[in-house]
């Protein structure tokens, strides 16, 4: 291992109570939770950081439950808790589709979904999934609660509108009526960062997320709206072009990445039935 | 404070800093090398273990998040367990650096993966030598071997 731990602290709260404390009094701290991206740039020797905070024992922070129509999902569910969950199998099979393309069974079986929006990197598979549903997401802090529209929680590249004060307690994801799509392209199969991944349901209007093409996840509100207004597959393949971002590094260029965003549209749009 | 976890059935306290890598408590603090590292990033799976049960990496689990758990390693195997045998077998094992990682994922399997239930609970685990075919074929043989 390239990073030292010797001149690290780590905090073990109890409670979530006792967390937000800590965060609130012990602050800055970093929350640690099935540690799939922070041991690894601690292994790289790149993680900075000195103090952080262990959240692995909180179980409240794990449930999965109804929560009216909709479903609420703890930050500290595990891609496999999410994957095994009847009720995300019923109610959000998209989210459930996500889980399954993300890492291999060892990082299914640590990564959290907590997690895997707290490390706000664009590519994070279950985002669009979050973003399509328009989820809330549900941030505690020793002062409370607040709820923000997941569409509005990231700000640029990883970077949100999260406090060091606050955690990520959970998502509560509305009832989606109609059908669900959830895409992942990348090099293979498992464990692979994806090059473009999308998400898609179709409620009175279609609702669609794609990651990796730009600094953050993202919806297409304008091809949405031409879309709810009856414009054709061909029509939403350009106005998805002109929505995203997509650059070129080392796993993909930037015009393949639009080539395939518009791609993963037409066929999402023609298996919901569209022409 | 030290934390207790037991390693193949034997309660085991380790005083070592909360964060350090599981991997390196089995490796350096309990002599148990048969568990390798490959990345060390969680991409290769060389260092799967069983944590209650359950593969992870264990370049990627702080120690004190596996206080109070179950770990198996292959040492915990003995040599003897129907795997075991079977890679030697079949070819399942060429350089070796792979497999500790490989059979603890086929463990986790149960008796008689299918395919399908093969080729997922080991898409975590990479291997250079052998092209995986062995690798199915010596748990293919394992499962039959272990129902005699």
């Amino acid at each position: 291992m390239r990073g030292s731990i010797s001149n690290r602290r780590l905090f073990e709260p109890r409670s979530l109570r006792d967390a937000l404390r800590m965060l609130r009094d012990e602050g800055p701290l970093v929350p640690m939770a099935g540690c799939t991206d922070l041991y690894v740039s601690l292994n790289f020797g790149t993680l900075k950081d000195t103090r952080f905070l262990n959240l692995w024992r909180l179980d409240a922070l794990r449930k999965i439950e109804t929560r009216g129509a909709g479903v609420s999902i703890g930050a500290l569910a595990t891609h496999t808790d999410i994957m095994r969950s009847a009720l995300v199998g019923k109610r959000l099979p998209m989210l459930a589709a996500a889980c399954r393309e993300i890492g291999g069974v060892q990082i299914q079986n640590r990564g959290t979904l907590g997690g895997n929006v707290a490390n706000a990197s664009p590519a994070g598979d279950t985002l669009p999934v979050l973003a399509a549903a328009d989820a809330v997401v549900v941030l505690a802090s020793a002062g409370g609660i607040r709820r923000v529209p997941f569409t509005a929680f990231y700000t640029g590249y990883r970077r949100s509108v999260m406090r060091p004060d606050e955690l990520i307690a959970a998502f509560d994801i509305p009832s989606v009526h109609g059908r669900q799509w959830f895409r992942k392209v990348g090099t293979r199969a498992a464990q692979a960062i994806s090059k473009v991944v999308m998400a898609a349901c179709d409620d009175d209007r279609p609702r669609i997320a794609v990651g990796s093409v730009g600094p953050t996840v993202v919806r297409l509100p304008r091809t949405e709206a031409a879309l709810a207004a009856g414009a054709s597959i061909a029509d939403a393949r350009r106005m998805l072009v002109d929505e995203i971002a997509p650059i070129d590094d080392l796993r993909s260029t930037a015009e393949y990445r639009s080539r395939v965003a518009a791609n993963l549209l037409a066929r999402c749009l023609t298996e919901f039935g569209m022409s | 404070m030290p934390i207790t976890l037991t390693i193949n059935g034997k309660r085991t306290r380790i005083a070592a800093h909360p964060m350090t890598r599981l991997l390196d408590v089995l490796r350096e603090d309990c002599g148990l090398t048969g568990t390798k590292e490959g990345c060390g990033e969680g991409e290769c799976g060389a260092c799967t273990v069983l944590l209650d049960g359950v593969p992870v990496n264990s370049c990627l689990v702080p120690l004190a998040q596996a206080d109070g758990t179950h770990v198996a390693t292959i040492e915990g195997l003995r040599g003897r367990h129907p795997l075991q045998r079977a890679f030697v077998e079949h070819g399942g094992a060429q350089c070796g650096i792979c497999t500790p990682g490989m059979i603890m994922a086929a463990v986790a399997l149960g008796r008689k993966p299918s395919m399908d239930a093969m080729r997922v609970g080991l898409a975590g685990n990479l291997c250079r030598c052998t092209g995986y075919s062995a690798i199915y074929r010596s748990i293919r043989s394992a499962a039959g071997a272990s129902t005699r």
